[in-house]
C-alpha cells in the first residue's frame, strides 16, 4: 500500500471511531482503545526492534496507580494526571530499560519480566497505593468545562489521545530512528558494525514504549476510576505480548486487532468461564506459536500477496 | 567390478535452506578403496560428506551404504551403518576431556581399535588425555578426531580435510595412519586440498565441480593427467 | 552468646534454616532450567506450573489412591516426567529452529494450560499435606528445635542436586548430554540419538521440579496457586547465577534461599523483594551473571 492509500484508509478508521459509539457500547470501545495503545506500544518494542519485554505490566500498572494517585490525592487536572502517568511510564522505562538491555534475548525478556514482579511487590506494599484493593474512587475530572463522567465526552478524549499516539508511532517507525530499530532487530552485530549505538537504540525505544504504555495506563484509570494490582501482574504482561503476537507483530494494525480480539473474548468469557479463560489463553498462546506466527494482519497481508503472486517474504 | 561396491551415490542433490549445493553427484567407492574428492574451494567437497551424513537441509536422490538406502535416515542411523566421520573443523568438544572425546562415539560395528590401541598409535593422547580436548594442540586435535571413529567400529571413514594447517612432519604421519588403514581394509573418502598429501594415498580421485563429479581418475592415470589437473587445481 | 543484632539465635537459626529450605526449591527448579535450557534452548516457562503439578499430584495421589509420601516421591516425578515427554513431542519439537523466544511464549502457554486447568478442576484453595511420620517432630539442639522435615527437604534435595552434578560432569551420559549441548549435529554423525536425548533431557528436567513439588508438599499449602510466582523467582535466581553451569544453579539457589530468609529476620517487608533487588545489583556490577558465560 502506497502512502496516499494508507493515509486515506486511516482517516476512514478515524471517522469510523468517531461514530462508532452509536453501535457500540463506548466504554467496550475505550477498553479496547486503551490496551490496543498498549499493545501498539510494545510492538514498537517486540515488532520492530525484536525485543521481548515480559514485564510491561510494570509500565501500565505504574502509571495506572501514579495517575490514580494525582488526580485524587494531589487533585490534579484530568490531562495532566495523564501526562504525569506517560512521563512516570517513561521514567520508569528508562530504569529498567538500562538494566535489562545489558542482557540479551531470553535474558532481556527474564529480567523485564523479574523487575515487573518487583514492581508489583512494591505496589502491593506501599501504603499509597492501597494493598490488595487498590486505588478507588478516582474522579475522571474536567476538561475545558467539559465533564469527563460523560462517557461520550470521554470517549472523545480517548479517541483523539489513541489517534496521536498511533500516529506517533506510525512517524517513529518510518523514520530514520525507526529504520535503524529494524536493522536492530534483523541483525544486531551488523548494526553495532555499522556504527550504531545500538544500546541507545535499544533504551530510547524502550522508553518510548514505556511512556506510551503508561500513558495506556492512565488512560484505563481516568476510564474505570481504579488502579488495581492486576493492572500490573505479570498476567498482564503475557497479555499484551498474546495481543501483538495474534494480531501479528511488526505490522502497524496488528496489536489493535490483537487487543480487540483479547478484550472482546475477556468481556465474553469472563463471567462465563472462570478460569478457564486462562487455558483459553494458553491455548491461544500455543496455536500462535505453533502455527499462526504471523497473526491476523500478518496472514492477511501474506493472504493478499498469495492472491496477487507475489512472494511474501 | 571386481570388489564389491561398498557406497554408490547416484543423482545425490542437496540444499543448505535456499541454496541449492550439489546438483546430482554420481562416485562409487569399493570395499577397502581410498578415493579422493579433489576441486576448488566451495565445488562442493564438503557438503557431498555432510550430505552423506545427513547434516545438510534437504536432500534428493540416493546414497547406497553397504547395501542400505540411507537417504532418508536421521544422521544417528548412517553412522550406526558404520559410517564415521571427521569433519572440516574436527569438532573436539570444549567441555569433554581427551579421553571422553575419544570415548564418546559409539560402538557402530565390531573390530573398531582398542583404546589401548590408540594410544600406542597415538602417544601424544594418552599423555595428555585428562586434558580438556580443546587444549591440544591442532595435530592432536586432528589425532584425536581421527582415534575417536577408529574407536567405533565403523568400516567407512569420511575424512575432512585432516590434513589442513598441519605441519609436515604431522601431514606425514597422517599419511602413515592412512596407509596402515588401507591394509587394515578400510574404505575411505578423503576431501583433500592438498594434493600432494591425497594423490599418493587414494586409489582414485574425484573431480568436483559445481556440485558434480567433472573427472575421474585412477592411480594409474594419474601422471597422463597432470597437466588437467595443474589447469584445475592450480597444484 | 544467644542474640545476633539484637535477634535471638533460635529465630535467627530457624529463618537460616526456612532460607535454606526454599534454596533447596530455587536450586532445583533453575538447576532443571538450566539442563533443559543447555539442550533445547528453551526457556521453560511451564517450570513453576510443573512444580505445582508434583505437589498437587502428590496430595491427589494420597486422597484418592492412598499413594503414601515415599511412594509419590518416586511416582509423580516420572509421571510427570512422562507428561514432559508428551509436551516436548507434541508441542516443542516443532520450534527448536525458530528464535529462543518463541520457546518461552510457547512454554508461558503450556504453564497457562496446566494452572488455569487445575484451578478450574480443583479451585484456589490450599489442601493440607501432612508430613510423613518418619519425618514428624524435631530435634532438640539444646539452643533449638530443629524440625526434621524441614532437614530432610536440604538433604534430599542437595543429594539430588550432586546426583545431577555427577551424573553430567562426570558420567558416560553425561558426556553425551555434553557433547550433545555444544555440537547437536555432530553429535547425532556419531551415531547418537540427539533427538531422543533432548526428549529425555526436557523430561528429566521436568520430573525435577516435580520433585522439588513432592517435597514441598508437606511444607505449605498445595493449591494450584503455589507456583503463580515461583518461576518468576526462579527466572530472578538464573539471571543471578546465568545458565553456563550447573553448579552455579545449585549454590545461587541456596545462596539466595538463605538471603532471603536472612530478610525476614531483619527486614520482613523486603523479604519479598530482596531477590530482585540482588537481581538489580548483580545486573549492574556483573550483567553475564555470576557465573555466566554469555555476554
Amino acid at each position: 500500500m502506497n502512502a496516499r492509500k494508507s493515509s486515506i484508509a486511516y482517516v476512514i478508521g478515524f471517522a469510523l471511531l468517531l461514530a462508532a459509539p452509536a453501535a457500540i457500547y463506548p466504554v467496550l470501545i475505550m477498553k479496547v482503545l486503551c490496551f490496543a495503545l498498549f499493545a501498539c506500544a510494545f510492538n514498537l518494542l517486540l515488532g520492530y526492534t525484536g525485543l521481548l519485554s515480559f514485564g510491561h505490566a510494570m509500565f501500565l500498572g505504574g502509571s495506572a496507580y501514579l495517575t490514580g494517585h494525582a488526580l485524587t490525592a494531589w487533585e490534579l487536572p484530568t490531562l495532566a494526571g495523564l501526562a504525569l502517568g506517560t512521563l512516570g511510564g517513561a521514567v520508569l522505562g528508562a530504569l529498567v530499560g538500562m538494566l535489562a538491555i545489558r542482557r540479551q534475548g531470553i535474558y532481556f525478556a527474564m529480567v523485564t519480566l523479574a523487575l515487573a514482579q518487583l514492581m508489583y511487590f512494591v505496589l502491593l506494599q506501599s501504603s499509597f497505593s492501597g494493598g490488595e484493593n487498590g486505588l478507588q474512587g478516582v474522579p475522571r475530572g474536567s476538561l475545558f468545562g467539559l465533564d469527563l463522567a460523560n462517557d461520550y465526552i470521554l470517549y472523545y478524549l480517548i479517541v483523539v489521545l489513541f489517534s496521536l499516539t498511533f500516529w506517533l508511532i506510525q512517524r517513529t517507525i518510518q523514520s530514520p530512528f525507526g529504520q535503524t530499530l529494524k536493522a536492530i532487530r534483523e541483525n544486531e552485530p551488523r548494526a553495532i558494525s555499522l556504527g550504531y549505538d545500538v544500546d541507545r537504540y535499544k533504551l530510547l525505544a524502550f522508553v518510548l514504549s514505556a511512556g506510551l504504555a503508561g500513558l495506556a495506563g492512565s488512560m484505563k484509570t481516568v476510564l474505570f476510576g481504579f488502579a488495581t494490582l492486576t493492572d500490573a501482574h505479570w498476567n498482564t504482561s503475557g497479555e499484551v505480548v498474546l495481543m501483538t503476537l495474534l494480531g501479528g507483530m511488526g505490522t502497524v494494525l496488528g496489536p489493535i486487532a490483537g487487543a480487540t480480539v483479547i478484550v472482546s473474548l475477556h468481556s465474553e468469557l469472563a463471567d462465563k468461564v472462570g478460569s478457564l479463560v486462562t487455558v483459553i489463553t494458553g491455548f491461544l498462546f500455543v496455536f500462535c506459536v505453533l502455527v499462526f506466527r504471523r497473526g491476523i494482519v500478518g496472514e492477511g497481508i501474506a493472504l493478499y500477496h498469495r492472491m496477487i503472486g507475489e512472494k511474501y517474504r | 567390478m571386481s570388489a564389491t561396491e561398498y557406497l554408490r551415490v547416484s543423482k545425490l542433490h542437496a540444499f543448505y535452506g535456499e541454496s541449492h549445493i550439489l546438483h546430482g553427484m554420481d562416485f562409487t567407492v569399493r570395499r577397502g578403496e581410498c578415493v579422493s574428492l579433489l576441486g576448488r574451494n566451495g565445488a562442493g567437497r564438503t557438503t557431498t560428506l555432510r550430505a552423506l551424513m545427513g547434516l545438510t537441509g534437504k536432500r534428493t536422490g540416493s546414497i547406497v551404504i553397504n547395501g542400505r538406502e540411507a537417504i532418508d535416515m536421521a544422521p544417528h542411523k548412517i553412522a550406526q551403518l558404520g559410517v564415521g566421520y571427521c569433519p572440516e573443523e574436527r569438532g573436539i568438544y570444549s567441555s569433554l576431556t581427551t579421553e571422553e572425546n575419544l570415548l564418546l562415539p559409539p560402538r557402530v560395528g565390531s573390530g573398531g581399535m582398542s583404546v589401548e590401541e590408540l594410544y600406542e598409535m597415538f602417544p601424544n593422547l594418552a599423555e595428555r588425555r585428562h586434558s580438556q580436548g580443546t587444549r591440544l594442540s591442532g595435530g592432536e586435535q586432528q589425532m584425536l578426531a581421527l582415534a575417536r571413529i577408529l574407536r567405533t567400529g565403523a568400516r567407512l571413514l569420511l575424512l575432512d580435510e585432516i590434513s589442513e594447517g598441519l605441519a609436515p612432519v604431522i601431514v606425514q604421519k597422517l599419511g602413515e595412519i592412512i596407509r596402515e588403514l588401507k591394509t587394515r581394509d578400510y574404505t575411505i573418502v578423503l576431501v583433500e586440498q592438498n594434493f600432494r598429501f591425497a594423490a599418493p594415498l587414494a586409489d582414485r580421485m574425484f573431480v568436483v565441480e559445481h556440485g558434480q563429479i567433472a573427472a575421474e581418475i585412477a592411480q594409474s592415470e594419474l601422471a597422463g593427467r597432470m597437466d588437467y589437473l595443474q589447469e584445475l587445481l592450480g597444484v | 552468646m544467644n542474640e545476633i543484632f539484637g535477634i535471638p539465635l533460635p529465630a535467627l537459626l530457624g529463618q537460616l534454616m526456612l532460607g535454606l529450605v526454599n534454596g533447596s526449591f530455587y536450586a532445583l527448579l533453575s538447576l532443571g532450567l538450566a539442563v533443559i535450557f543447555g539442550m533445547l534452548h528453551i526457556i521453560n516457562f511451564a517450570h513453576g506450573a510443573l512444580y505445582m503439578m508434583g505437589a498437587m499430584f502428590s496430595w491427589l495421589a494420597m486422597v484418592y489412591l492412598g499413594i503414601g509420601y515415599w511412594r509419590s516421591l518416586l511416582l509423580v516425578p516420572l509421571f510427570v516426567g512422562a507428561i514432559g515427554i508428551v509436551i516436548e513431542r507434541f508441542l516443542l519439537q516443532w520450534i527448536y529452529k525458530l528464535d529462543p523466544l518463541y520457546g518461552l511464549l510457547l512454554t508461558f502457554g503450556v504453564a497457562l494450560i496446566i494452572g488455569g486447568g487445575f484451578r478450574y478442576v480443583f479451585g484456589s484453595s490450599g489442601q493440607p499435606y501432612s508430613i510423613p511420620p518418619e519425618l514428624g517432630g524435631a530435634v532438640d539442639l539444646g539452643f533449638m528445635f530443629l524440625p526434621k522435615y524441614r532437614m530432610w527437604v536440604i538433604v534430599a534435595s542437595l543429594t539430588i542436586c550432586f546426583a545431577t552434578w555427577f551424573m553430567i560432569e562426570k558420567t558416560r551420559l553425561g558426556a553425551y548430554l555434553r557433547a550433545g549441548t555444544e555440537n547437536p549435529g555432530l553429535t547425532q554423525a556419531f551415531g547418537i540419538n540427539v533427538p531422543v536425548m533432548v526428549m529425555l533431557t526436557y523430561a528429566f528436567g521436568t520430573a525435577l521440579a516435580a520433585f522439588a513439588g513432592v517435597l514441598a508438599a508437606p511444607t505449605t499449602q498445595v493449591s494450584p496457586l503455589m507456583s503463580s510466582n515461583m518461576i518468576i523467582t526462579v527466572f530472578a535466581v538464573v539471571v543471578i547465577g546465568g545458565m553456563g553451569s550447573i553448579m552455579g544453579s545449585i549454590i545461587t539457589g541456596l545462596g539466595l534461599g538463605v538471603i532471603e530468609g536472612l530478610t525476614k529476620v531483619f527486614y520482613a517487608q523486603a523479604s519479598s523483594t530482596v531477590v530482585f533487588i540482588v537481581m538489580v545489583i548483580v545486573l549492574m556490577v556483573r550483567p553475564a551473571g555470576l557465573f555466566g558465560k554469555e555476554k
